[in-house]
């Protein structure tokens, strides 16, 4: 058996420091295994339910309990629980995904741009996105699906708008630090170009904070997808999502409990996992801040 | 010469951190007598700061005393309850941390911050009363009556400091513990500081314990000398005995060395090679030994015993031989 | 009397915010694809019907000319009237935004008068078993849908214990669970905040330097640590005020109370863009003035703020 050779700490270069602190981190790895855990399920959904099991009513099996043939039960259409939660979880966790994404390129090209450039660029843009932030970022998502209609995409696109204000004021002020930091300066008198020192140095060191508030926001774009989903907004019934899936068997879950146990408990282990990872990413870049 | 009025016996202090212990006194032993100024010399992390606040019994919560005695007037203040500890900080020993920036409440007005010990220690004083003497108590350190009601931010550096020498000394302490006071100002407000500790000093009658990595501040403010390294004294006496030049332990020579000496042409400072061993292992000889350049085989084996000569003690190995009759 | 100058600058301040709003969101808004006459007249309008309401609408004048209008008739306080229930906005918003600030309030208050104490208490001892019970609660507050907890709980306590109404406005006791569930969010980040806030101060220099002169634990708690701790958290309130006013609009439609969050959702599925750009502006302007109060607050609490520069 190949003996691996263990460095000192000291020799550790940050991201490998990093990495060492989070995987020491026992909650932030159960995190980590359980948003793998729900990720692999949802992506190999079709193989273990067809689809056909999500909409198809069975009126027959109506509102059956679990059993081993429908393992979460059925709704008072006869549809199968499981099936639906399983491919609902593709639009309230990738959905959540393409958000934070979107949110934080966009942010990040924003907030780059006005603390980099500074002057005017920075007092335009961030005007503007003052100007975002002063809405409740609920309400800011209603109108937007107000002027475009429900749809998944349209859902995705209003829920970023909300949250770029965010990522750009927060790429903005970490640039801004980063930029008036002495190796930045010296970096500058050795005739670096700015591209070079914003890739090289200011992306590198700045980029922690920000990953860590991504992960955390990511468990609140779930939230709120599926509060979206509850309210009838953006996604609508017969497409699962795990929010509309709440809220379609409102009326039965007195009588039938597990109706709102088993989508309930989907996303808050979801979220749960994801704030364990974000937790663990926040302590392992700044062990500073854990208390 | 008077009685003692601090006496520090063979302390021990560890920090149980997470990762590892770490021993910051290792075996301390310090007299003050009643109106003296002491001076603790060493460098960061020599363990000057822990020696101050375990007087108080003010370790954070890592830190314990392990083994020692600190008795105060002839009381063992290791063995009193807290309650007798709330009666003795501020009231008949202060302290003045090193850093005025961060030592005062951002929140609250200069002179409730000093009025507060009057508060604290002299409940049985009127209003007015402690008024009127926060206010002479502010004019005594140069700073005008009527700043009393602003706010520390409002303040400089070294404004601030006169702030917290006028908080240490309104309940006319009998000791005060100086951490470093003038480390954090302006070399020339250090000077006035130091000024205004000297004469408040003489007028109170306080002993004072100032702890400094500045030899020469030392030699013009102290009368006795302590130097301390990596959790150990290595050497004390008088500013004489020290500054003589005469049987220095090594450590106090190189300290010395660094002081750059202007009637001389000289074009290099003598730094001391090296740096503080780890305190998260205990040596087993002398803490000195890896960085003296006169280090013997004996002396990273055995702790080096005291060599005395009046007030002077030395605690270094080369000086064995000088040790009669032993 | 720097706060009113500062209040009033504020104040101004709000309304270019409020003018460039309501421009960005008047060309979202007209975006919006579909044809907005026959929605509201339904499949069978003919096409002259169906011109007759886009002109009455004023929908077949150009974007800017609109904008400019409207503008002008809120200025007057005029917002127009809903496309879909022909009621008057400002009238209706008027009527629905007490109890909606109510529940909101009362959430607000419930979640500082819990979560800041048990911050505080967790901080001041850490490591114990309430402090480990505290960071399980905040664990758990934050991963829960407020909509799920609220339709669980109104499920568990009001139809099958029969505790507390199911929904309405009838009763005080009517707002016990909706000011729970709104605060439940809130309530996390106040205890999380003010355990951070409250571990952090008691590191700081100046809290060695109240124990040195004689402070006991308690007195540096109360007379030193817990007033420089609060400062974070109430900047935090101010912004956990705007969200929970968006999380009104889901609370509001668990226990049917006739805030503005019904009316809000009903025209966003209506796509009412005369009540959403209403509630909008008139939301944005409150939480702007909470956001005002919030920072004289600050201010009031930490003297190193400056209100007039």
């Amino acid at each position: 058996m190949k003996k691996r050779v263990k460095k000192p700490l000291s020799e550790y270069s940050t991201g490998e420091l990093v990495l060492y602190r989070f995987r020491k981190n026992k909650l932030a790895m159960l995190g980590v295994a359980m948003f793998l855990f729900v990720t692999l399920m949802i992506l190999i959904a079709p193989l273990i339910r067809p689809y056909d099991m999500v909409v198809k009513q069975n009126i027959a099996d109506r509102l059956q309990g679990p059993s081993s043939q429908y393992l979460f039960g059925t709704d008072e259409l006869g549809r199968d629980l499981f099936s639906r939660i399983l491919y609902g979880g593709r639009i309230s966790l990738f959905c959540s995904l393409a958000i934070i994404a979107i949110a934080f390129v966009s942010g990040a090209l924003i907030g780059g741009a006005a603390g980099f450039f500074g002057g005017k660029v920075d007092t335009v843009l961030m005007r503007i996105v003052d100007m975002l932030m002063s809405v409740p970022s609920a309400l800011l998502a209603m109108a937007i699906i107000t002027a475009l209609g429900n749809g998944v995409w349209k859902l995705v696109l209003a829920l970023s708008i909300g949250q770029i204000p965010r990522f750009a004021r927060m790429v903005r002020s970490s640039v801004i630090t980063l930029r008036n930091m002495e190796y930045v300066e010296a970096a500058r008198c050795f005739g670096i170009s700015s591209m070079k020192i914003m890739l090289k140095h200011i992306l590198p060191n700045g980029i922690g904070p920000i990953i860590v508030s991504a992960t955390l926001t990511l468990g609140a774009v779930i939230l709120s997808i599926s509060s979206m989903g509850y309210l009838g907004l953006g996604v609508a019934s017969p497409t699962p999502e795990w929010g509309t899936i709440i809220s379609e068997n409102k009326v039965n879950i007195q009588y039938y409990p597990y109706l709102g146990i088993f989508p309930g408990i989907c996303i808050m282990l979801t979220v749960m996992a994801v704030n364990f990872i974000g937790d663990g990413l926040r302590d392992a870049f700044d062990p500073k801040s854990k208390n | 010469m008077s009685e003692n009025l601090l006496e520090v016996k063979d302390l021990h202090v560890q920090y149980n951190t997470d990762d590892a212990v770490v021993y910051a006194l290792n075996g301390v032993s310090l007299n003050l007598k009643e109106g003296e100024k002491l001076g603790l010399v060493g460098e960061t992390g020599a363990g000057k700061t822990t020696l101050a606040l375990s007087v108080l019994r003010l370790l954070p919560k890592v830190g314990q005393i392990a083994s020692g005695s600190i008795s105060y007037k002839g009381e063992e203040l290791l063995d009193k309850p807290e309650s007798y500890m709330l009666g003795l900080r501020g009231r008949r020993v202060s302290m003045i941390f090193q850093d005025p920036m961060t030592s005062l409440n951002p929140v609250k007005s200069v002179g409730d911050q000093i009025r507060e010990v009057l508060d604290l220690h002299f409940p049985q004083l009127t209003k007015e009363a402690k008024n009127e003497k926060v206010d002479q108590m502010l004019q005594l350190v140069g700073i005008p009556a009527s700043r009393k009601n602003e706010f520390p931010h409002q303040f400089s550096g070294g404004m601030k400091q006169r702030v917290v020498i006028a908080m240490a000394l309104i309940s006319q302490p009998e000791l005060l513990l100086a951490d470093e006071p003038t480390t954090a100002l302006d070399v020339t407000i250090q000077a006035q500081i130091m000024a205004l500790m000297g004469q408040l000093k003489d007028r109170f009658n306080t002993a004072v314990l100032l702890i400094t990595h500045d030899l020469g501040l030392v030699a013009e403010f102290c009368d006795t000398v302590a130097v301390i390294y990596s959790g150990c004294i290595v050497e004390s006496g008088t500013v004489e005995d020290i500054f003589s030049g005469k049987n220095n332990h090594p450590y106090t020579k190189g300290l010395i060395g660094c002081i750059p000496d202007l009637s001389k042409d000289e074009d290099r400072l003598h730094p001391i090679p090296g740096h503080m061993a780890d305190a998260r292992t205990l040596p087993s000889g002398c803490p000195f030994a890896d960085r003296c350049a006169n280090a013997m085989d004996k002396c990273r084996k055995e702790r080096p015993e005291a060599f005395s000569e009046g007030t002077h003690t030395v605690f270094c190995h080369l000086f064995d031989n000088m040790r009669g009759g032993v | 009397m720097d706060w009113l100058k500062y209040a009033l600058k504020r104040l101004l301040m709000l309304i270019p915010v409020i003018i460039c709003v309501t421009f960005i969101l008047f060309v979202i808004l007209s975006l919006a694809p579909g044809d907005v006459a026959r929605m509201v007249l339904g499949a069978d309008a003919t096409a002259e019907q169906i011109a007759a309401l886009n002109h009455e609408m004023g929908l077949d004048k150009p974007l800017l000319i609109r904008y400019v209008s409207y503008m002008l008739d809120a200025v007057r306080l005029d917002f127009g009237t809903s496309w879909t229930g022909n009621f008057d906005v400002l009238e209706e918003f008027s009527f629905r935004l007490p109890y909606t600030l109510l529940v909101s309030t009362l959430a607000i208050c419930f979640a500082i008068a819990v979560g800041v104490p048990l911050g505080i208490a967790s901080a001041i001892k850490q490591y114990s078993l309430l402090d480990y019970g505290c960071t399980f609660v905040v664990m758990l507050l934050f991963s829960m849908p407020a909509f799920w907890l609220g339709t669980m709980c109104q499920i568990f306590f009001c139809l099958m214990l029969r505790w507390l109404p199911v929904s309405g406005v009838g009763s005080w006791t009517c707002y016990i669970l909706p000011t729970i569930i709104l605060g439940a969010n809130t309530l996390a980040s106040m205890i999380r905040m003010s355990r951070t806030s409250m571990l952090d101060v008691i590191k700081m220099d100046y809290i060695r330097t109240a124990r040195a002169k004689g402070n006991s634990q308690k007195d540096v708690i109360l007379h030193h640590a817990i007033r420089n701790s609060l400062i974070p958290v109430v900047t935090q309130i101010g912004i956990n005020f705007a969200g929970t006013i968006g999380g009104a609009v889901v609370t509001e439609n668990i226990f049917a109370i006739p805030g503005i969050g019904s009316m809000l959702i009903n025209a966003v599925k209506g796509r009412d863009v005369p009540v959403v750009m209403g509630t909008v502006i008139f939301i944005t302007v409150i939480v702007g003035v909470i956001n005002l109060i919030v920072d004289l607050v600050c201010a009031l609490i930490d003297p190193r703020i400056d209100l007039a520069s």
